[in-house]
């Protein structure tokens, strides 16, 4: 990666960061605050990216909304790349009948697209953010759990292994020192593309009305209230979309940038 | 592997994984704490009167030890029988008859949409030059990472509010098909052509295309022919996850269209806890998967032949 390539990135990064831990720099007013005077003004001076219907002010929810909307993208895609690395390195190291059997489990699960397994999981948990992230978790699980596989099965032959079983280490002690830590060097370009994802699927839910509830400045849920009033007020639902874009496309970048890093290594 | 083992290896895999769907499901309703007969008729909250209970009861044989329960279970699923949707009270298949056509439609057209847009786009990027290819990167970037939810909205706003060009809701000329239509493709159109770039500029590069280029080919000619029988490959083998990608898009898209579909019956499902019809859903697009990954793989079959081996 070029300097100036990995200065972009760690700008790019500090700036989210800073938006979803320390909003109220950016933006020192409170994203919940009403003001039906104010209902449905444009964007303007007063208000960046306008109002929405009950005069709330749409730049404050939308720079508020980052916290919520990356932790939810983080939490799923840590629970699903957690799952990932227990099944995956446990299908790689077990013998090829439970691997065959896991390997099925996990196309079973490919089977179903992200969004529907997630509607599938809440149908039976109800609507929420647990939920929600439990739901983008599991249904990412399966695509980063074949790939963890494959990365330590081809590990598994590798002399750095040859030189450990011969100087006598366990199986744990080898998954931990050697196995995991170098089938994830690779992985990491797509966590980074995963979080992108997480973000959109679950600013997803939250617009079909299953996971934030409004009138939390999430920006699925701000997509979903823009929605009603389209035809109106189109900054309702224009800028929470492009903060969602913002985040997916800066994650792709970054992913790549990141992709190109492990492969000169 | 000759061509019978093949179909004879796909059908067994697909039985076993829409078996491992089903047992998911089956267990999954026996997770959730409380009674099995409430979980079906959509949870605590739906107040079930003790009469539905009852026959949910009957229908679901709860009173059985649990073996019986799932052998009876797995038998009905076998028969394509999903059981009722309590919220509907009409048979889950009945329902899915119904709506299948339109999602059907939509899928098959936003797919086909896609593939011409990265078939442009992809001529474009050839001939683009250094500035307009990364130009080009960066749209395709941003084409594939934009949610359904957001774009559709977008098109209502530019080509329906601002313009007037296109209704939002379908008011039965066909015109209202455009705005979801490509809703579903340009995301797919931008992966697709993110894909076929790099094989594309590879076939390009090579030593046939030079050769010809030598026999006095025209660039055009040598992309038909050529370059996209390379490019296509990869693209062409993501083409089944892709159409069930659409799917889980056509949720979004018919929720923010207002059509009648499969994605839009799958959601208010979801939203009343109505377990029959969201089984019904889920297994039959798992089947629609396996069903379009096997016929992409024939695809990719016929046009490599030496893929075969593997």
């Amino acid at each position: 990666m070029s300097r100036t390539a990995k200065i972009c990135c760690l700008l790019v990064i500090g700036l989210w960061l800073l938006m979803a831990l320390a909003p109220s720099v950016l933006a020192p007013g409170d994203p919940l605050a009403i003001n039906p005077t104010q209902a449905f003004a444009k964007p303007g001076l007063a208000h960046f990216f306008g109002t929405d219907e009950s005069g709330r002010d749409i730049y404050t929810r939308v720079i508020h909304g980052a916290g919520d909307s990356l932790a939810i993208g983080l939490a799923a895609t840590a629970l699903g790349m957690g799952l990932a690395i227990v099944l995956g390195t446990i299908a790689a190291l077990s013998p090829r009948w439970l691997d065959e059997i896991i390997l099925r489990i996990l196309e079973a699960l490919y089977a179903i697209p992200s969004l529907l397994m997630a509607l599938l999981i809440i149908a039976f948990t109800g609507p929420g953010v647990g939920p929600a992230i439990v739901a983008v978790g599991l249904s990412t699980a399966p695509g980063y759990a074949r790939l963890v596989r494959s990365q330590i099965r081809s590990l598994k032959n590798s002399e750095m292994l040859e030189a450990a079983t011969v100087l006598g280490r366990g199986t744990w002690r080898k998954s931990r020192n050697h196995l995991i830590p170098n089938a994830l060097k690779p992985l990491l370009a797509l966590v980074t593309l995963g979080i992108g994802q997480a973000v959109i699927w679950a600013a997803a839910l939250s617009f079909l009305g299953l996971g934030t509830p409004p009138p939390a400045p999430e920006w699925g849920a701000m997509l979903s209230a823009g929605r009603t009033y389209l035809h109106l007020a189109w900054w309702m639902s224009l800028f929470p979309g492009l903060a969602i874009v913002a985040v997916a496309v800066s994650a792709t970048l970054i992913g790549r940038a990141l992709g190109g890093k492990v492969k000169s290594l | 592997m000759n061509t019978l083992a093949w179909v004879g290896r796909k059908v067994g895999g697909a039985l076993v994984v829409l078996w491992l769907v089903a047992s998911a499901i089956f267990i999954a309703i026996r997770l959730i704490p409380g009674d099995p007969a409430e979980a079906i008729m959509g949870g605590p909250g739906s107040q079930a009167s003790a009469q539905a209970l009852a026959a949910a009861r009957a229908e679901y044989a709860l009173d059985q030890p649990v073996i019986t329960q799932y052998l009876l279970y797995l038998g009905k699923l076998a028969t394509f029988d999903f059981g009722t949707s309590y919220s509907l009270k009409q048979p889950v298949t009945q329902v899915m008859g119904e709506v299948l056509p339109n999602t059907l439609w939509l899928s098959l057209m936003a797919l086909a949409a896609a593939w011409l847009l990265a078939l442009c786009f992809s001529a474009l990027a050839m001939r683009a030059g250094r500035i307009g290819s990364q130009v080009g990167n960066l749209l395709e970037i941003i084409a594939a990472a934009v949610p359904h939810f957001w774009l559709g909205a977008v098109l209502i706003m530019l080509f329906s509010s601002a313009l007037g060009w296109l209704p939002a809701v379908d008011n039965g000329t066909g015109h209202g098909l455009v705005l979801p239509i490509l809703t579903l493709a340009l995301p797919l159109a931008g992966f697709l052509t993110q894909l076929m770039r790099d094989s594309l500029s590879e076939a390009m590069g090579s030593q046939f295309a030079l050769a010809a280029r030598a026999r006095g080919e025209s660039r055009l000619k040598l992309f038909w022919r050529h370059g996209l029988r390379h490019a296509a490959l990869p693209a062409l083998s993501l083409t089944g996850w892709a159409f069930s990608s659409l799917l889980s898009g056509a949720v979004v898209v018919e929720a923010i269209f207002a059509r009648p579909g499969l994605g839009r019956s799958l959601l208010s499902a979801v939203l009343a806890r109505d377990i029959p019809m969201v089984t019904g859903i889920a297994l039959f697009s798992a089947l629609v998967y396996i069903v379009v990954m096997a016929i992409s793989e024939g695809i990719e079959r016929m046009i490599n032949p030496a893929g075969e081996s593997r």
